[in-house]
This record gives structure tokens, sequence and C-alpha cells, in this order.
């Protein structure tokens, strides 16, 4: 070990430049590790002892600012999206795989699309689901109106990651799918699909991770009524909503610190899912 | 139905569904402009974009967004200077420098970094950056540079992300050669890899750059938010996205049209930065 020392200081004596470049490197990795570490840390320890179970109970009021309605909503909102967005997402998916002419006009035309969608802001979403659903089409603030606009948002995350996934089924399947006499739709269905399964679910769970975190696009299209929606047209509020409306009134400020601590839990849980999906990809 | 009837609809099915994204550009583009065209022809183009004064709900109102496209910019630039030597090096270690083991444990680390919502961090910014701030480099703390510090933290995982997969592509030969000819790991790698990854680093440092001028929720957390035209870092500003979603809540007519054109301007700014970023993956994919 000492003369590894050694042989590193001889090393850095010749070429200061690499011993900058070290430290920089050093440095930089402890800030960008430092700064994820600090931000959990400090909102659980601060957060945590105020997880009381007045927050959890079923009816929001000034008082026990509950953050139980918001956390139904938000798991409304991602079941509800995911089962417009993933038809969507996969038959496209299946398309441009499957089906369309490599390198065909349409093809070009539905990739830039999606690269498009995936780097447009939260917000425009949010100014266009209010324009449109809340107010073209006359939803008013409405969980329909917030799940229309995050489906769309979430649209090419699903595509992409299944369009990835059925690029890696090996061609030899579809080949043998054929050999045995199966058509084009039935080798999709019951050979491409299948395998591509574990693909697909990271996919869902990046666009669940999105969903969660959303507030920017849900604002002026699902509003930020403290109830569970008791029917489409009604609005509420999901748990980043909640969070975002609790630390901007500054009243409740602890409340704030323990409702961080449940959406940070379920960030982390939702990460530790798709690295999970990602590691059993990665060993087949 | 026969088999190649149903073959057919379903080739037709999912082409139809295929459409969806770009149905979905066409309508939000179309009603985003449209929206916007109102408070353009009235107020016009020049004086929308150039005018310093926002002042929708006055007795003569002014509707100038040249305040927050600055606003945008400044904490931007902030955010790019914080965050873009901090996440190059960051991914130069985790690419070249970093254990297999200690690699497991710091990429996670980074792709979660990814996967913290705005809201939390625009609350760490307040509990946290404005405090630091005031204290620091006075004023009240609701700052441009505090909402860049913040931006520059945000975009972090982006450009290592990027970064990181650009510079495993560079061949192994590359180091190899350097270092046989007596390049340190250092020199090796900062001379002669990471500029061979130049374009795919700079792909994620202007996907990062768009994330920052996209982010709302996080900067209007901390940024101040007043309309007005200053390069005191110290001092609060407004941005584009922020500008929305402030006032979308009470706005009606002219005021209305006038906040949807400038998210149709964000839109803008939005579809130049994605081509620049487009355009360099491409050529990064052609390097290869």
């Amino acid at each position: 070990m000492n003369a590894k020392i050694k042989q590193a200081m001889a090393t850095y004596k010749r070429s200061p430049f690499s011993f900058i470049m070290r430290l920089m490197l050093i440095l930089s990795i402890t800030f960008t590790v430092g700064m994820l570490a600090f931000i959990l840390i400090y909102i659980l320890a601060k957060g945590i002892p105020y997880l009381s179970p007045g927050l959890f109970s079923f009816n929001y009021t000034s008082e026990n600012v509950s953050m139980m309605p918001s956390i139904i909503t938000t798991l409304m909102m991602v079941g509800l999206s995911l089962i417009i967005s993933l038809p969507f997402g996969i038959f496209t998916a299946v398309y441009l795989v499957e089906y369309a002419v490599k390198g065909s006009k349409v093809v070009e035309i539905i990739r830039l699309t999606t690269e498009t969608l995936s780097g447009i802001p939260s917000i425009v979403y949010g100014l266009f689901g209010n324009i449109f659903f809340v107010t073209a089409l006359g939803w008013k603030y409405s969980f329909l109106a917030g799940v229309m606009t995050i489906s769309i948002m979430i649209l090419p995350l699903i595509m992409r990651t299944t369009e990835e996934a059925l690029i890696a089924v090996p061609d030899d399947w579809r080949q043998a799918s054929f050999g045995l006499g199966a058509g084009n739709l039935r080798t999709v269905f019951k050979v491409v699909l299948p395998s591509a399964v574990p693909g697909i679910l990271s996919g869902v769970i990046l666009a669940i991770g999105r969903t969660v975190g959303e507030t920017a696009a849900l604002i002026y299209t699902l509003g930020t009524m403290a109830k569970i929606p008791n029917s489409l047209f009604s609005s509420g509020r999901t748990l980043a909503l909640h969070m975002w409306v609790l630390s901007g009134e500054g009243l409740h400020i602890n409340q704030a610190y323990a409702t961080a601590v449940v959406l940070i839990v379920m960030v982390v849980g939702i990460n530790a899912l798709s690295g999970l999906v990602a590691n059993k990809l990665q060993k087949r | 139905m026969n088999n190649q009837t149903k073959e057919k609809l379903a080739r037709n099915i999912f082409f139809a569904f295929a459409l969806s994204s770009i149905l979905a550009v066409v309508l939000i583009s179309v009603f985003i402009f449209a929206g916007g065209m109102p408070a353009l022809k009235e107020i016009g183009v020049a004086e929308f974009v150039f005018g310093t004064k926002w002042k929708p709900t006055a007795a003569t109102p002014y509707y100038g967004v040249a305040s927050m496209i600055v606003g945008s910019l400044l904490i931007t630039v902030g955010a790019v200077i914080i965050g873009v030597p901090v996440g190059i090096f960051s991914a130069v270690f985790l690419s070249s420098f970093c254990p297999g083991r200690l690699h497991r444990v710091i990429n996670p680390a980074v792709n979660l970094l990814a996967g913290i919502p705005s809201v939390i961090y625009g609350f760490f910014g307040i509990i946290i950056i404005v405090p630091f701030v005031r204290n620091v480099f006075g004023g009240n703390g609701n700052s441009i540079l505090a909402a860049s510090i913040l931006l520059g933290i945000m975009i972090l995982p982006t450009i290592v992300s990027v970064s990181q997969s650009a510079i495993r592509a560079v061949p192994a030969a590359y180091y190899e050669g350097a270092v046989a000819l007596g390049a340190t790991k250092e020199q090796a790698v900062f001379k002669v890899v990471l500029p061979a990854a130049k374009s795919g680093v700079l792909a994620g440092v202007i996907l990062g750059i768009g994330r920052s001028i996209g982010e709302t929720m996080a900067v209007q957390m901390v940024a101040g938010n007043q309309p007005r035209i200053t390069f005191d870092m110290t001092k609060g500003i407004r941005t584009m996205t922020t500008n929305i979603v402030l006032e979308m809540a009470e706005a009606a007519d002219l005021h209305r049209s006038a906040l949807i054109a400038t998210g149709a301007l964000l839109f803008l700014f939005i579809l130049i930065i994605n081509s620049m970023f487009f355009v360099l993956k491409r050529r990064m994919n052609s390097e290869r």
C-alpha cells in the first residue's frame, strides 16, 4: 500500500495536472452524491417525527392537513393514465418495430414527434391541458383533464422503452414462429410481446415515477382541491401537488416535512423497483 | 374473417395507434400557438418579446416578457456554471476512475437524483438554499443565485448519465494508446478520451439546459418571481415558466392569451434546444 502511495506521489509530482484533475474528480463526485444524501437525510430527519396519524386520516381538514386523500388521488392518477397510455405506447412500438418499413418517412416522423414530446416541459403540457381539456372541451379542473394530460406526457416514455424491448427480442424467435405457421399478429402477441414484458415494465415504472412527482402539468388541469375526486369530472390533488400547496402556504411547515417524507419514500421505492427490473434484464 | 383480412386489420390498427404521437404534437402546437395569437396580434410581437414591463392588471396594462426571457437565461447560465463542471467530472469519475463495487452504489444514487420530484427540490431550496444565499450573499434569499444553485443540482443527473455513456462509447484503444505513450491516467482520460467524447458530452449539457429552461415548480419556489430585469444575482427574477404558473389561475381574455403566448415562446426555445440535441446525438452516432 505504502509503495503504491509513493508511486502515486511520484506521478503527481511529475504531472501536477493529474493531481488537480484527480482532486476535481473526487470533489465533484462527493458533491453529487453528498447532495443526494443531504437532501434525503435532512428531510427524513426533519419529517419522520411529524408523521402523525392525523396526516393519514381519510378526511382532509385545514387543521389536520391530511395527505391521505392526495395519496389515493395519486394512485388513481397513476392507474388510469397508465391504462390510457399503455395501449398507445405499446401499439406504436409494435408498429415501428414489427410492421413499419425501416427508415420510411412515417417512421421518421413518428420518431421525431415522440422525441419532441419527451422534450416538452411539464408546464407546457399543463398549459395545453388547460387550453384543450379544461377550456375547449369544457371539462373544467377535473380528474379526467389531469389524467389525459399525464397520459400524453408519459406516452413517449412507454413507447421508447417498449421499442427498445421489442428490438432486443431475437429475430430467430420471430422466424421460428413464422416457420410454425403463425401469422404476424399471432407472433406479436404470443412470442414478441411476452418476452418484452420486463422491458415494458421498466418503462411503466419510469412513467409511474414521473406521474407521482408531477406538479406543473397538473396544477391547471387537475386543480388543487383537497379531496378524493368522486367522479371523472371533479377536481383533486396528487401528493406532489399537496406538497407544493403546503410548502407555499408556509403555515404547516412540519406537516410539509412529513409529506415530503412520504413522497420521497414513494419515489425511492419506485426507483429501487426500476433498478431491480433493470438488473433482471441485464442478467438475461 | 379470414386470416389475411385479420392481419391487414391488425396492421391498420397498430398504424392508427402509432399516429397518436403525431396527433399529440400537432394538437399541442396548434392550441398553444393559436391560444397565444390574439395576444401577439393585439400587443404586437416586438412589443411582447422586447417589452420590459409586465403589468397585466394595471389600468394601462403592459405585456412585455423581456424580463422573463432574461430571467430564464440568467438562471440557466448560473445552473450551467454550477452543474456542468461538477456533472462532467462526476461522469468522468464514474466511467473511468470508479471501481466496479463503488459504481454499483453511486450510479443508482445519481439515477435517484433524477427521480426526485421538482417539489421536493423546491422545498429543499426553500429550507436550505434560500437561507444560505440570504446569510452568505445578502438580500432576502429568493434570488437568481438560489434558483441557479438548485437547478445546477437538478441538471446533474442528466449531464452525468448522458456524458457517462458518451465516454464509455470511446474505444478502449484511445486510452490504452495514450497510457502506452507514457501519459498518466488523468492525462489519458482528460486529453484523449474526453475530447473524443465531445459531441456526446455536449449533448448532455444541452439536454441539461433544456431541463433548466423548462423547469417550473422548483424555480417558482425559490426565485422570488419579480418580473424585472436585473443582473444582481442576489435579487429575485421571474422566468417564462413561472410566469404561467403564477398567473394562470386568475387570468382572463388578453391576459390569459399573453400567458399562453409566453408558453408558446418557451415552447419555441425548447424546440430549438431539442433540435440542437438531436443534431449532436446524430453526430455522435455517426462518429462511432
